[in-house]
Formats: structure tokens, sequence, C-alpha cells
């Protein structure tokens, strides 16, 4: 029981969207033009959003620069995650990436345009015609803020359809009814006046983004804490799919910051310290090109090698200045001052020092291509949980896979953002009533609250998170080998252990971002142990999950999606899904599994 | 001569000193501007000697202090590579953005740090920014068309695109409009240096069909006019953009108009 009595005010909307980045706006947006009454819950203004981060662009076969099909984009992206997606999502994703995009144009969004006034393209990493024998140039771009522009775009088209936002309110826990066990609501902290709300809706769409923060170096924000895959967890419920997390081939050295693949779109390349440009041998087709799974292992085993470069040759260069000064001004804008600002580099004369960094979590809540939450019930594995949606970063469809390709991301959002909307307006009556909860209801979430914010340990959240951090960053890195697994199991078990003595100094509810911190990295910590024990119970090399000890893909064991529960205790327990290899219709054929070279 | 002081509550108070730790290398003294809304009274400057080696932007401090020494320090922080806009605060006398300040760009001596100025302050170094957002809203940043677009993208010439350079890129961080003389007279009234750079982004975009309704909405002594070129908006910029050009862009468009 809490050691006060907390004074809560309940709202009701027909759905309640949380997290208001690309995801979240786009589900928010359409909710609101369906006429259904929607809140959107976050804990940063939406422009704050790390989709604000992503710079080259977003896929979608337009052919605008040369031969394409959303066919070719369909076969692109099962390969590219090593055919651990679910094909009938990607079709979906591929085939509706086209009006996407065009919606976004028409939206406003400020892309960069071609000599005829059309979007520009830029070739991407993974991104192929014809089943791989040439590059495409599908990434539509506006320069490289291609995320900003598009998060801007969407904010406003949110203010024009009058959305309700609640702007830095952060959400602690999901409220079940406890009569049937159904999902009703959101419990959330305003920061701003520090009164707590429960946000109830018939249904809950969680786009909170990725938990890139459970590792010490990424190019994630600090809020990418997974907020909705550690409520889901709390909740009882499965996630998927947590051993594959995407290493970007180029974070700058030191900061980790993103520089895009989009650099290596327009021309850029690696080398090492013999100056040679190295992924020739590892992917003599598509080079730079191969997608960043392939291109991260190979700057790895550069530097395990010995071909690092600078004085602890632990890093690699990528080389631009050859592009020009025009091109660099025009096409790559941003990232000339990202290396200027954390690297010190003039992109003009000189290459930008990088290196392999934690970018992106395939893995997630698992979901249809509704956006509708799923768990595997008996022997079914697509069960809908009722009133539960997960899109963006946070949720795992699966259209990624086992490696997600650049500018798929960006799509992601939209498309499902979408989906979800349209689904809500599918099965929910606007402003049908809603049942009132027994007071019990909030008693979990409320006890939660109140115990952090007294926790009174003897581990400041800092101290712990950096542990964490350190751990996953150590031993769930590129490269993966049994004994380290273990050892990283049985450290990351720990290090979530200690939460128990974990301390807050900030006793206040108005803008206390230490119990902030504290919930977030609560959430970080289940999906960083269900990461480690996912990546352990894998014995095979597939997509981002490389392993040493089982350097073969095996189709005829692990062809499937790992499910992983996470109880209070910190243990796991898992399961698994079939992969869906049957398209949605007959506009395409299944691409059956074949070995993977660029 | 006339005297001004500052009101009673508004008096900035010694706060608490935080030696350097032992064994510390490279200390530099950072005072920070602190208020807790449950306590009230006057704010406060808090004095932290931070060893800063490590540490290469204002953010990474920062950062370190509520890491190390004070979790109670209160900011908004997010991307910290210069994109999302959250860690707008002023520092040494400058509105900028934490995470892209460099330490060594900071002349020597003691570094302060306040929220951004004329903003109400939530907590510590959080301003409330809920005005600032709502005069955003007010000029409809949305591309609005009467005509039926066709199923493919709009047509847009690369020049007429180009005219969206230095316009599309605002980050909404405020520091334009928090640095601003106009503004803090006027905050009520004068949109200020962030919000019309927005309003003309969409007045020059070629494929908006609104330009007249915007200009009239503008057409006003104190949402546009109030600015008189003081240009701290475009030097204080963390972004290296020109509001003061946007603004006067805009007065442009206004007098050719009714010539």
């Amino acid at each position: 029981m809490p050691q006060e009595s907390y004074k809560v005010e309940t709202h009701y909307y027909d759905v309640v969207v949380i997290g208001a980045g690309g995801a979240g706006l786009r589900a928010t947006m359409g909710l609101a033009a369906k006429g259904l009454s929607a809140a959107c819950v976050s804990k940063v203004f939406p422009t704050r959003s790390h989709t604000v981060a992503a710079q080259g662009g977003i896929a979608a076969a337009l052919g605008n620069m040369g031969e394409d099909d959303w066919r070719y984009h369909f076969y692109d992206t099962v390969k590219g995650g090593d055919w651990l997606g679910d094909q009938d999502a990607i079709e979906y994703m591929c085939r509706e990436a086209i009006p996407a995009v065009i919606e976004l144009e028409h939206f406003g969004m400020p892309f960069s345009r071609t000599k005829e006034g059309k979007i520009y393209q830029r070739p991407f990493g993974g991104h192929t015609i014809r089943h791989g024998e040439a590059m495409a140039q599908r990434s539509c771009a506006a320069a490289d803020r291609t995320g900003h522009a598009m998060l801007h775009t969407m904010y406003t088209q949110a203010l024009k359809h009058d959305a309700k936002f609640f702007v830095e309110y952060f959400v602690t826990d999901l409220v079940k009814d406890p009569r049937d066990g159904r999902i009703v609501g959101a419990l959330a902290i305003d920061l701003n006046e520090g009164t707590l709300h429960l946000f109830q809706g018939h249904a809950i769409i969680l786009a909170t983004g990725g938990y890139g923060r459970a590792y010490f170096s990424c190019t994630s924000a600090h809020t990418c804490t997974g907020d909705g895959g550690g409520m889901v967890l709390r909740a009882g419920l499965a996630l998927q799919d947590l051993e594959f997390v995407q290493f970007h081939p180029t974070g700058i050295y030191g900061s980790g910051c993103l520089i895009t693949e989009g650099v290596r779109g327009e021309g850029g390349y690696l080398t090492n310290n013999k100056g040679e440009r190295f992924m020739e041998r590892y992917a003599p087709n598509a080079k730079d090109l191969a997608s960043r799974d392939v291109v991260s292992r190979a700057m790895t085993l550069e530097l395990r090698e010995g071909r690092g470069v600078g004085e602890h040759a632990d890093h690699l260069l990528l080389n631009l200045a050859h592009l020009g000064a025009d091109v660099l001004r025009e096409r790559l804008p941003g990232i000339s001052e990202s290396a200027r600002i954390f690297a010190g580099v003039d992109v003009t004369k000189e290459p930008i020092p990088v290196l392999p960094t934690v970018h992106y979590c395939m893995g997630g809540i698992p979901t249809n291509y509704h956006g509708e939450v799923v768990q595997k019930v008996g022997d079914d594995p697509d069960v809908v949980v009722p009133g539960l949606f997960a899109i963006g970063e946070a949720a795992c469809v699966s259209v990624h896979g086992a490696n997600r390709l650049g500018t798929n991301s960006l799509l992601d959002l939209v498309v499902f953002g979408r989906a979800a909307a349209d689904r809500c307006a599918e099965i929910i009556k606007p402003g049908a009533p809603h049942h009132d909860l027994p007071s019990d209801a909030l008693e979990p979430a409320l006890g939660r609250l109140d115990k952090l914010r007294h926790a009174n340990g003897g581990t400041p959240t800092a101290v712990l998170r950096v542990k964490m951090q350190r751990t996953m960053q150590a031993d769930a890195a590129v490269f993966r080998i049994a004994e380290t697994l273990a050892e990283g199991c049985a450290k990351i078990d720990a290090v979530n252990a200690e939460f128990e003595d974990i301390h807050v100094s900030d006793r206040s509810l108005i803008w206390n971002s230490d119990l902030v911190e504290t919930f977030e990295l609560a959430n970080l910590l289940g999906q960083a142990v269900g990461t480690m024990h996912s990546a352990a119970q894998r014995p095979e090399t597939r997509g981002a999950q490389a392993r040493d000890d089982f350097p073969e893909r095996d189709d005829v064991n692990w062809m499937k999606h790992t499910l992983v529960t996470v109880d209070d205790k910190g243990h796991c327990a898992f399961d698994y899904r079939p992969v869906h290899f049957k398209p949605l219709d007959d506009e395409v054929a299944t691409v059956p599994p074949a070995k993977r070279v660029y | 001569m006339a005297e001004f002081s500052l009101p009673q509550m508004s008096k900035v108070q010694q706060g608490k000193h935080f030696a350097a730790k032992p064994g510390a290398k490279k200390v530099r003294t950072f005072r920070i501007y602190r208020w807790d809304p449950d306590v009230g009274g006057n704010p406060r400057l808090d004095t932290y000697e931070v060893d800063v080696s490590g540490c290469a932007m204002v953010l990474d401090v920062l950062l370190k202090i509520k890491n190390e020494i004070d979790p109670t320090l209160t900011l908004r922080r997010s991307c910290r590579e210069g994109v999302c806009g959250s860690c707008s605060m002023n520092i040494d006398g400058e509105n900028t953005l934490a995470c892209i300040k460099a330490l060594d760009d900071l002349p020597s001596g003691n570094v302060n740090i306040y929220p951004l100025p004329h903003m109400p302050v939530v907590k510590d170094l959080v301003p409330d920014l809920t005005h600032f957002y709502a005069q955003y809203t007010s000029i409809k940043p949305w591309l609005q068309t009467d005509s039926v677009p066709t199923s493919r993208e709009r047509l847009q010439s690369p020049e007429d695109r180009k005219k969206l350079d230095g316009l599309y890129e605002c980050i909404l961080c405020a520091c334009c409009t928090a640095a601003c003389p106009s503004y803090w007279w006027n905050p009520d009234r004068f949109l200020g240096p962030a919000v019309l750079l927005q309003a003309y982004r969409w007045i020059v975009d070629s494929r908006d069909e609104a330009t007249g309704d915007r200009l009239d909405f503008l057409d006003d002594p104190f949402k546009l006019y109030r600015c008189h070129t003081i240009m701290n908006c475009t030097n204080t910029c963390p972004k290296g953009l020109n509001p003061a050009k946007a603004i006067a862009e805009i007065k442009q468009l206004l007098v050719n108009r009714t010539v």
C-alpha cells in the first residue's frame, strides 16, 4: 500500500496513444481524422522525440530516379532481415510505402527535389533492384535531416486536426481492470504540475520507441528507454526477438552520434589503417552499401585483426571529402555540422572517425500488421491482446526480422502508425462508454510509484544504470559466444537484482527527473535482461545476432521468433512463434530462404 | 538616473557549494541557477567544482553533476547532438544548446548557467514553454491548399525548395525568442523570432496556397512589427539560422503588397 494517498484525475478517451514520435503522431493524427477522441501522452514535447534524429531517408519504390518496384523493396527487406521477418507484414509495408511517402509530401514535408521537381531519392544499404542485380535509388530524403523534416511535419498535421496532447506526462505503468485482466488505461505523472492522471481508453497504443540506452555507446537519445516494452513485461506479456540489436556502422568515434548511411549512399566509403576499402573484400557487389549487420561485422573484424586507425587502433575512417563541397553542402549539411562539432573534422578535407554503435532494436512488443499486440496462447501464436497496440520501434511486427534496412524505420513509423489508427476506427465506436474501474485497480501502479519515489537504498540510479550499460556493451556486442553470453547473463541478472537497493534523491513530484530516470532504468533493465538471455539461447548466426561459436544460420531449428517474458524476480521464460512466410495476397510470392550474399 | 532592481522574489541568492573531490584533475567551476517549486522562495546559485576531464560539451558537465554530485539538478535533455532542441539554456550569458556548446569555446573562469531568460521557470533549468508553443500553433504551421493533389507528389523545383533552406531546420529550441528584448516587453502579443521564422517558412513554400491569409494574420503592430531588428535572435541561434532576415522578408512582402 502507498505510504500516502494520491489523488488521481481520470481522463476518458476512445484511444490513448503513449509516445509522440513519428509513429505516435501518425496514429494520433489518423485517429483524430477518423473522428475518434484520442489523447497523445508524451514524456517530451513531440518534436523532441528521437525520430527527429533520423537522417538518411524513408524508403519507397517511387522510381523517381531510375527503375524500381515495391516488390524489389519487399525482396530486399526479407533478405535484409535474414528471413526472420514476417512476409505478410513486409508486403503490407513495402506496398503502402508509396502512398505513405506521397501523403507526407502532401502534408508539406520539405523533401529534397530532382531537376523535374520530384522527391529526391538516394541509394541506401541493402536496397537493390531485380533481387540484388544493382543498387536502387529508393531512399526519399530531405537532405540529411529526413527525420526532423518528417517529425515536424507530422506534429503540425496533428495540430491541424486539433489533436489533444498531454506533454511532459510520464507514463509509469499500464492499468488493468482487475475483474477481467484487460488493459484499459495508463497511469501518468504530469511533470510540470506534479499531479497524477489515469488515462482510460478502449485501446492503448504504445509508441514509446526503442531501448538503445540499455547500452553504453549508442546513437539513441537519452530518452530512448523502451518504456512501452518495460510496461508490457510488467503486465506479464512477452516481448519478441530482443536478441536482435542493430549496430550502425558509422557512429562518431567517442560521442556515438549518428553519421547517416546516406554518406555511403552518396558515394562515401570506409577505409582501414592501410587506406584499404576493406568492404570490397566482405561484400564484393554492394561493398559499403551492404546491409548494416554485414558492414558492422566487417568493421569489427578489421579492428580485431589490428587494422584500426588512431592511437589505440580502435576505430576506422569514413571518407567523404571526394564528394566535393557542393554535394556535402546540399545533400549532407547536417552530418557535416555533427562531424565538425563532435569530431573536430572538416568533412571537405578529412575523413570522419567512426565505430559500429548501437542504433536500433529490431525486437519489441509482438504485433500483427494492424499494430495489434499478439501473444502465443496454447497452440495459437497469433492471439490478439484486446485493446493493446504497439507501433514503431517499440513494436516487433516483424518487418525488420533479424536486421533492419536503413530507411525502413521511418517507413515503419508512418505505415503502422496509420494502420493502428485505421484498425481502431474499425473496432471502436466513437464515444462508446467506459467502465468505471474498481477502486483497487490503480493499487499496483500507485504502490510502485510510491515505493520508487521514496526509495532509500544504497545505489543511486546513475550508478546502476552505467553498470547495466557497461555489461550490455561488453557481453551483448556485435560478436557473441557462449562463454561471454553466460557471463553476461549472470552479470546482468546481478545488476537487475541490485535495483531492489535503488536510491532516489529527489522526493518531489514536480519535474522529478531523478524519479523519471529511475522508472526509465527499470524499463531498460527488463529489456536488458531479456536481450542478454535471448541472445544466449539462440545458437545460430542470423542478422544482428552473430555467434562466433555458431557461425551459420540454422533454418531447420531457429527460423522462428523468440518470445521472452521477464518476471518480477528477473527470471526469463522462453517460447517461440513461427515466422509468417506467406505474403498477404498473390501480388508477390514468398521469398524462400537463401544464403545471404551482398 | 533611473534605478532598476529585481522584484524581491526574483533576487538570486547564494546557494550550496559542492567542492571538487580530492584528486580531481581538471577542475572548472559552474554556478547553476536552482529553484525548487516545492520549497518556493528565492532562486539560488549553487556552485559546483567539477572535474571536467572526459567532458567535451556543457551537457556532459551537467549530466556529470546530476549523475555523480547532485541528482536533484533538473534539466531537459534528449538527443545530445543538437537536433531535438531540449537542452536550450543560458550558458555564460548566451542562449544556446548545452549539448553542442563545447567547454573549450567558453572563456576561462567560472561558468554561469541559467534557464532561458524571461520565461517562467518550472524548476531549475526547466522553463515553461507553453505560451511559446501556443504561439507556434497560432500561425497554422501546416501546408494549406485548396487544390486537390494528384496521387503523386506535388512538384517543386530545386530552386523553390532551396527557399526553405535556413528555415525548415529550426528546432523550436526558443533560444532566439528568449533572447529578444522586444519579446521580453510584449511576450503576450509579439510572436517572437522563432515563430515568425516558421511563419515565413510556410509563406515561401511554393506549394502553400494561403500566403494572403498568412500575411493578413501577421500584418499587426504587435505580432510582427514589435521586431526592431535588434538581431539578438540571429546572433544566438545555435543552428546558425537567421530569424531576423526571415522577419525582414515578411515585412518586405507586406510592403510590396500595399504598393
